[in-house]
Formats: C-alpha cells, sequence, structure tokens
C-alpha cells in the first residue's frame, strides 16, 4: 500500500457510488434485530439499521441511549447476544477490531484510544507499518493526508502533548491510513473547534463521493443537518424513529429524540451591571505552560458577582491553564482575590472557599474511573461531615446523598455502586456537575461542560449554572461552542497566545468577530468589537 | 594505581554481566507490561541447567550448556505467563512465587552437582591485555541490539505499545497476551543465560545460591536504569562495582559476615532510593502490573 492510492476503495460488487437510496444493490451495512445486555441495562435492544454506499448516516439519542455500545459491536469490540451484520449483502461476523479493520469498518472512537507517551507516527505506525523505522516510513503518508484534507498532525508530536481536538484528530488520521469503506466517528466534534469541525465535515463530504459509508454520531444538531443525508435515532437502546436530513429541522430532530419539544432561543436575558462588584479579579496573571513555554502572559479581568464570563479561543491558547491556575493546580505569578480575599492554596483549599472545577478531561482528572458512582460524588467532601463521623466514613450518609445527587442530575447508571468507567460519556459528565455544584460554590470554572452531553442534558446544565448565578456566583465558562458561549454568557473574553481579549459585552460580538479574534485578528479592525470595554482588558 | 583502576574495572564488568544480562530481559517484559519478580529464580534455574549439561562429559557442547540454561528460564517464566497473562494473577505475587520455586528447584536438584569438576568452562578472550568473558561481550551486543529493536522495528513499536496502553493496542488488532507471553518467556531466557555465565563463566562450578541476590538487583536495576537497555549497560557497571568492593572489604576486615549476605539487598534499597531521587518511577511504562481485560472500561 503506498501513499494516497490505498485511499481509494477496492471495487466491490455490489457497492455503487453515490447512491443514497436503497433501491439498487444491497446497503453498505445492514444489522438487524441487534440486542445488547449488560448487567443492570439493555443497552441495543433488537436495533435495526442500514448504511448505504456515498451515504452519512447520523445516529442521533440522548446520553446512555446505546449510541457507542451498538457501534462497539460493529467494531469487535463487543460481541451481540442477538442481530445479525451484513456486509454488502454478505453476512459477517466481526470477532474483533482487527477484524473489523480487515473487513473495512474503520472507528474514530469517543475517547481518543492512544498510547500518550509515544509520538503520532509511533502511534499511527502500531499494527499497520512493518520491518526498521516503521514510524518513519507512516510519517510521510500522514504528511500527504494532512495536506489534502486539510487536518493538521505533525507525526513528531508526542501524543501527551496534545490538546484533545488534536488527539481526535489523529484518530482521523488513522482511520483514513486503513483505507476504511465504512467510516464511524463517535462524537468526532465534541472537542473540535468550528474550523476544524468544518475541515472535518470537508473530509467527510469527500469520503462520501468516494462511495463511502459513514456513520456519524453528534449531540449537535446543525452539523448533523449540515452533514449527514439520513438520521437514526435511538431511545433507551432502540430505535425509535429514522428520517432524511432534507426537510427535518433542529426542533424536529430534538423532539423525535428527547420526545418532547426542546427550547433553543437564548436563555439569559440580561446579567449583572457592573454596580455588581467584583467577585473575583485577576490581576497580571502570568504562567508557564507543558515545556517552559509561556501558557498566560499578564491576564487581568473581573468577574462580577452574578454574572457568565465566556472564554473563548482556540484549544491551546492559554484557556486551559488560566482555569487551572484559578483552581490551584497549575502555578503562576500576579493576583487573584476572590470576594476580596486572596485566593490561595491548593485546590482542596480553593474548593473550600468556594472554587468548583468542572474540568476539561472527565474522564482523568474529573473522577476516578474504576470507583463508584457514589465514590466519586464524595471526592470532594468524603472526610468532612456529614459525610463523615470523626475518622470513619459515614456510608449511609454518602449513599443517600448519591441517591439523592444521581436522582437530581438524571445520571443513568445502574446503580450508585456502579464504578464510574461503565458509565456513558455524557453521565459522567452530569456526574461531576453534581459533585462540583453540591457545595453552593461562589465561581464555578467550567471547562466544556457541556462536552458530550445530550440537547437535554445540555439544556439543564445551562439552567443549573444560569441558577446558580441568580444565588450570585459567578461562572467562568470556557468553551469551544460559540453558540453556548453566546446563549449564556453577558460578557465574553477572547484568548489568543496567552493574552485576554476583552471582556465584550455580548451584544457586540457575533460568531463572526470572535471567530476572527480567536484567529489573532486585531480587536479594532472587527466591527461590533471596538467600542468593547477595555478597562480590564489587555489590549496588544 | 593503572592497574587497580582496570582490575576494578574487569571485576565491575565481572560481576555487570549478570546484572545486564538479567536487566535487559526484565527490560523486555516490563516494556510489555508484564512484572516478573523471578529474575533470581530463573537466574539460578538456569545456571543450574547449564551446568548440569556442561558437566555431564568432558566432550559436552558449551552451546547446549547455554541453550539449556536460556530454556529452563524461559520454561520456568512460562509459568507467570501463565498465571499473569492467562490467569491474569497478581504478577507481584506470582513473581515472588516464581523466585521461591527457582531457587529452590535449583537448591534441591543441584545437590548432587555440588563440588562437581567444570571439564571445560567458557574460555575468557582476552582483548588488549585484560581478559573477558564472551558472555560480557553478548551482554553488551545484546543490550544495543535491544535498544534498537524497541525503538526501530515493528515488533518494538509492538511490545512497547502494548505495555503502555494494551487496549489501543488491541484495537489495532495486536495480540496482547501472546505478546506478554513472548515477552515474558523472553526475559526467562534472558535471566536464564545471566545464571549460565554465573555456572560456566564466573565461577565454573555449582553452589547452593551462588546468584546471591543478583537477580533481585537486577529487578530494581530495571527502576534505576528507567526501562532503557543502553542506560542499563551504566547501571550494572555501577552495581557490579559496588558488588566487587563488597567483595574485597569482605575479604579484609572485621565485619561479621551477616553484614554481607544482607548487601544485597541493601543495594536494592540503594538502587531503589537512587532511583526516587532521580524521578524516574515516573518512566515505569503506564499499564506495568496490570492485566488487560478486553472491554473493560
Ligand atoms: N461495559 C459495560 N458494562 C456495563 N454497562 C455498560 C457498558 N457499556 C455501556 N454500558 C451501559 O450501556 C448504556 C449505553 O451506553 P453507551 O455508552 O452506548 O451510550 P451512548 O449512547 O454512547 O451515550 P453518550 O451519548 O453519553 O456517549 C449505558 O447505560 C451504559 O451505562
Ligand atoms: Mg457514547
Amino acid at each position: 500500500m503506498k501513499g494516497l492510492a490505498a485511499l481509494r476503495p477496492a471495487p466491490v460488487k455490489g457497492w455503487t457510488v453515490n447512491q443514497t437510496q436503497s433501491s439498487a444493490g444491497p446497503p453498505a451495512l445492514r444489522l438487524s434485530g441487534i440486542t445488547k445486555r449488560f448487567p443492570g441495562v439493555v443497552a441495543n435492544d433488537a436495533v435495526d439499521l442500514t448504511v448505504h454506499a456515498g451515504e452519512v448516516l447520523a445516529l442521533l439519542g440522548e446520553n446512555g441511549a446505546g449510541k457507542s455500545t451498538l457501534i462497539s459491536i460493529l467494531y469487535g469490540l463487543y460481541q451481540p447476544d442477538e442481530g445479525a451484520v451484513e456486509l454488502a449483502g454478505q453476512p459477517v461476523r466481526i470477532g474483533s477490531p482487527a477484524q473489523a479493520r480487515r473487513l473495512g469498518i474503520g472507528l474514530v472512537p469517543q475517547h481518543p484510544l492512544l498510547v500518550s507517551r509515544h509520538t503520532v507516527a509511533e502511534n499511527l505506525a502500531l499494527g499497520r507499518v512493518g520491518g526498521l523505522f516503521p514510524a518513519r516510513r507512516v510519517a510521510g503518508q500522514v504528511r500527504e493526508l494532512s495536506a489534502r484534507y486539510g487536518l493538521e498532525v505533525n507525526p513528531e508530536a508526542r501524543v501527551s502533548d496534545l490538546s484533545p481536538g488534536e488527539k481526535q484528530r489523529v484518530e482521523i488520521v488513522r482511520a483514513l491510513l486503513g483505507g476504511a469503506r465504512v467510516l464511524i466517528l463517535d462524537e468526532p466534534t465534541s472537542v473540535l473547534t468550528p474550523q476544524e469541525a468544518e475541515g472535518l465535515f470537508r473530509v467527510m463530504r469527500e469520503l462520501k463521493a468516494d462511495g463511502r459509508s459513514l456513520i456519524f454520531i453528534s449531540h449537535k444538531l446543525d452539523e448533523v443537518l449540515a452533514v449527514a443525508d439520513r438520521v437514526t435515532v435511538l431511545r433507551r437502546g432502540k430505535v425509535v424513529g429514522g428520517v432524511p436530513t432534507r426537510g427535518a429541522t433542529r426542533e424536529s430532530l430534538a423532539e423525535l429524540m428527547v420526545g418532547r419539544s426542546v427550547d433553543f432561543t437564548r436563555k439569559r436575558a440580561g446579567g449583572p451591571g457592573a454596580e455588581a462588584g467584583a467577585l473575583l479579579s485577576v490581576r497580571d496573571l502570568s504562567a508557564q505552560g507543558a515545556r517552559g513555554l509561556p501558557a498566560l502572559r499578564g491576564v487581568s479581568f473581573e468577574l462580577r458577582r452574578g454574572e457568565v464570563l465566556g472564554v473563548a479561543g482556540i484549544a491551546g491558547n492559554g484557556q486551559s491553564e488560566l482555569v487551572e491556575v484559578l483552581a490551584g493546580l497549575h502555578a503562576a505569578t500576579g493576583s487573584v482575590t476572590l470576594d476580596s480575599q486572596a485566593l490561595t492554596g491548593d485546590a482542596a483549599a480553593r474548593f473550600r472557599s468556594g472554587v468548583a472545577h468542572i474540568p476539561e478531561d472527565r474522564i482523568h482528572s474529573g473522577t476516578v474511573p474504576s470507583m463508584t458512582v457514589a465514590e466519586n460524588l464524595a471526592l470532594r467532601d468524603f472526610e468532612r461531615p456529614p459525610l463523615a463521623r470523626g475518622l470513619a466514613r459515614d456510608l449511609t450518609a454518602t449513599d443517600e446523598r448519591a441517591r439523592r445527587e444521581v436522582e437530581a442530575y438524571g445520571v443513568a447508571t445502574p446503580g450508585i455502586h456502579t464504578p464510574t468507567r461503565l458509565l456513558s460519556g455524557g453521565n459522567i459528565q452530569k456526574l461531576i456537575l453534581a459533585r462540583e455544584l453540591a457545595g453552593q460554590p461562589k465561581l464555578i470554572l467550567a471547562v466544556h461542560p457541556t462536552y458530550g452531553l445530550d440537547i437535554g442534558a445540555t439544556d439543564q446544565v445551562h439552567r443549573v449554572l444560569l441558577d446558580r448565578t441568580g444565588d450570585g456566583a459567578g461562572v467562568l465558562l470556557v468553551s469551544e461552542d460559540l453558540d453556548e458561549l453566546l446563549s449564556l454568557s453577558d460578557r465574553v473574553a477572547v484568548m489568543v497566545g496567552g493574552s485576554l481579549l476583552g471582556p465584550f459585552p455580548v451584544a457586540e460580538v457575533t460568531r463572526e468577530s470572535l471567530g476572527l479574534l480567536m484567529g489573532g485578528a486585531h480587536p479594532h479592525s472587527i466591527p461590533g468589537a471596538d467600542q468593547g470595554p477595555t478597562q480590564n482588558g489587555v489590549m496588544a | 594505581m593503572d592497574s587497580i583502576v582496570i582490575e576494578a574495572l574487569v571485576r565491575a564488568l565481572a560481576v555487570g554481566t549478570p546484572l545486564l544480562l538479567a536487566c535487559l530481559g526484565a527490560i523486555l517484559n516490563e516494556r510489555a507490561g508484564v512484572v516478573n519478580l523471578g529474575v533470581e529464580g530463573m537466574m539460578a534455574v538456569g545456571a543450574l541447567a547449564a551446568f548440569a549439561v556442561a558437566s555431564k562429559s568432558p566432550d559436552a557442547s558449551l552451546w547446549a550448556a547455554v541453550g539449556a540454561a536460556m530454556l529452563a528460564g524461559a520454561a520456568l517464566s512460562l509459568l507467570h505467563a501463565f498465571a499473569t497473562v492467562t490467569l491474569r494473577a497478581n504478577q507481584f505475587v506470582s513473581g515472588l512465587a516464581l523466585a521461591l520455586i527457582g531457587t529452590g528447584a535449583a537448591g534441591l536438584l543441584g545437590k548432587k552437582f555440588e563440588g562437581l569438576p567444570l571439564f571445560n568452562k567458557v574460555p575468557d578472550w582476552t582483548l588488549g591485555g585484560f581478559t573477558i568473558s564472551p558472555f560480557t561481550v553478548a551482554a553488551l551486543i545484546l543490550a544495543g541490539l535491544l535498544a534498537f529493536w524497541l525503538t526501530a522495528t515493528r515488533g518494538g513499536l509492538t511490545l512497547r505499545s502494548v505495555g503502555e496502553n494494551p487496549a489501543a493496542a488491541d484495537v489495532l488488532g495486536v495480540n496482547v497476551g501472546l505478546t506478554r507471553v513472548l515477552a515474558v518467556l523472553g526475559g526467562g531466557a534472558l535471566a536464564g543465560l545471566a545464571g549460565a555465565f554465573l555456572s560456566l563463566s564466573y565461577r565454573s562450578s555449582w553452589a547452593d545460591n551462588m546468584t546471591n541476590g543478583l537477580g533481585w538487583i537486577a529487578v530494581a536495576l530495571v527502576i534505576f536504569v528507567g526501562w532503557r537497555p543502553l542506560r542499563a549497560i551504566a547501571g550494572a557497571l555501577f552495581f557490579g562495582f559496588l558488588y566487587y568492593l563488597q567483595f574485597r572489604l569482605q575479604g579484609n576486615s572485621n565485619v561479621p559476615t551477616e553484614v554481607f549476605s544482607a548487601m544485597p539487598f541493601i543495594l536494592v534499597l540503594v538502587v531503589l532510593a537512587l532511583a526516587g531521587v532521580r524521578g524516574q518511577a515516573g518512566d515505569a511504562p503506564a499499564a506495568l502490573g496490570r492485566a488487560y481485560v478486553r472491554g473493560e472500561r
């Protein structure tokens, strides 16, 4: 296999290019009656699904609906309890991921599955390239591919240094290298910036034109409408409907998904004015990032009582460091005061002084995957009353509170003693929210708080965050989803190269002006952003 | 003055040889994610097997003796592979058991070889005026080969990936279990080879407990050298030198012998403390010591 020639699908009998109707020939992929049970849940219940060559099928469903389980079956990670899989009319048994790959099925998993200590090229060479210097051999192909599809990846970079979005890109390149005819993308855009996502959609359209079949999972309905041809909706493991995207709207899809209508309008009326007073004030904050490069360069701003301050920016411009510094996880110079008191100490001390943190990486820094739901919910305060008496933990109180929170936040779990690694992605996120918001925090540091959440849950999280501002809490909301920022924030700041631009009142910015600022344009050259209040901003 | 330095270096190289061989073996299986604490046992079994073959007759093949040692080490390590990879038993417990089984079995089966002569030991080579065992040369070459193989070949990449993130390797069609079993067998064979050096070259006799804690030091050395084969050369030399010092002191002092018999274990602590100071535990393969179960989230 040499270069891009390998990307062209081999002609297969019964495969027709650019055909989106089922009239001619068997579908590229057909699942019939797939059932998969886990202890306590039926994750997939007699699921039927077809995808044709040259078609993008979107798989929709709430958190825990069984989407990841279904594609794990397709990729040979799980064996179905019942049901059959057909590829191009041929019945197949997919015993392992390797077999799935041989059959031409590629997967971009929801959580990148990479060896962090290895380079990108080493990861991509694994299981593919033989002989001597496998990494060096694959690097050329990777560069070719990334140039062709505009997927920027540096083959020499170490995976542990990559942002979540960059890791996702590595997985996409891997699937493309494998020359998959059926490509499955499990929430590939949840950590991508709008520009990166647009790049991915271009890739998807090209692959579709090549006659490949794509299964696309996303909770962002705009994306689904933009890129998919057809939609299949799962609810509690069952297929509850399927429609072509032509003629569908965001509202109609949402209703199909959650079974009730969902409100997409801006939820925030008007935030507090300058008279509300500063809750958090940050002066001249500077910090080093990984590899000793400056990650924050003299960042100053104020967050008012009861305000939602949005922070936009392309991943890797200092947003993560800013939040980590405020949460007490990263060293910095400069001063930070919360409620006129200097904010110092480690993460635990800051949590006690009212700082809640919803971290970016929910699996590794947000939870302990092997511990139970109840234990993860108690992580912040298991050693204090009411969860402890003296030196002993009060397990009854812990369980009771866990039950209440699971109920209140709608965490779908077989039980409170289930290890969190068994929960679906969205439910892990709900669990973190439940824990972090339990203690009536004054300052909520939220990084991609709705990453991976379905529309119902997103709506719920937004309401919870806004509720807290009603009680005077301030929210620092870091998100790559500009629509989320614009619909929740009172003011929006942009981070570029470790500096903070703004904050600007939300009425004075648009998607486009933010996008330009994120790309490094000068604020004065952007209409709408030029009268932004600069008294707190660091204008370069 | 010069001759003392050279003498010390030559002796350090000699004691360093089994350390290096066993350490390379342990690096091999640990980079695949399997800790094997049984090095001492596999070394003992290897030493005995080599001696048993070589002492059978005056014209016994030394190659056959070396082969027997490696086979014996690998055979013993198969128990560990079966327990930890197939049955997913705790790697530390299984390795400890292996060390006990190996040293015990070698002691028991080796009774009749005690005091027997070795007809022909592996002849030393003379290089530029001082003597060096072929085992030492082989160990140095093996260190280079292992370093190259791990970083620059498909097999090495596969093995390292299995030790870092077996789930990622599994998804890509790598047979995680088989890779780990082979790595453990390789580790066992190298520990056996280290044993052969002791009974065919270093001592050219068989005695109970002739491994004398070297296997334990080798296990600790892996951490000290940060799981890197080339650094293992320097590490083995350094600890070979400390070992040599111990022999020298033992001869010329009134310190009770019990102190010296405790020496290997003190050295293990020294190794681990030094590694800790240098923060090397962070270099450990990410999946080290953990059994792999497919589909477990
Ligand atoms: N290995 C497992 N063991 C036990 N239960 C599991 C396992 N994998 C998934 N589940 C359960 O099966 C259900 C479906 O999970 P799945 O991950 O497929 O949901 P999803 O639709 O992908 O959700 P999300 O949008 O949150 O990613 C959930 O209730 C989950 O807890
Ligand atoms: Mg999922």
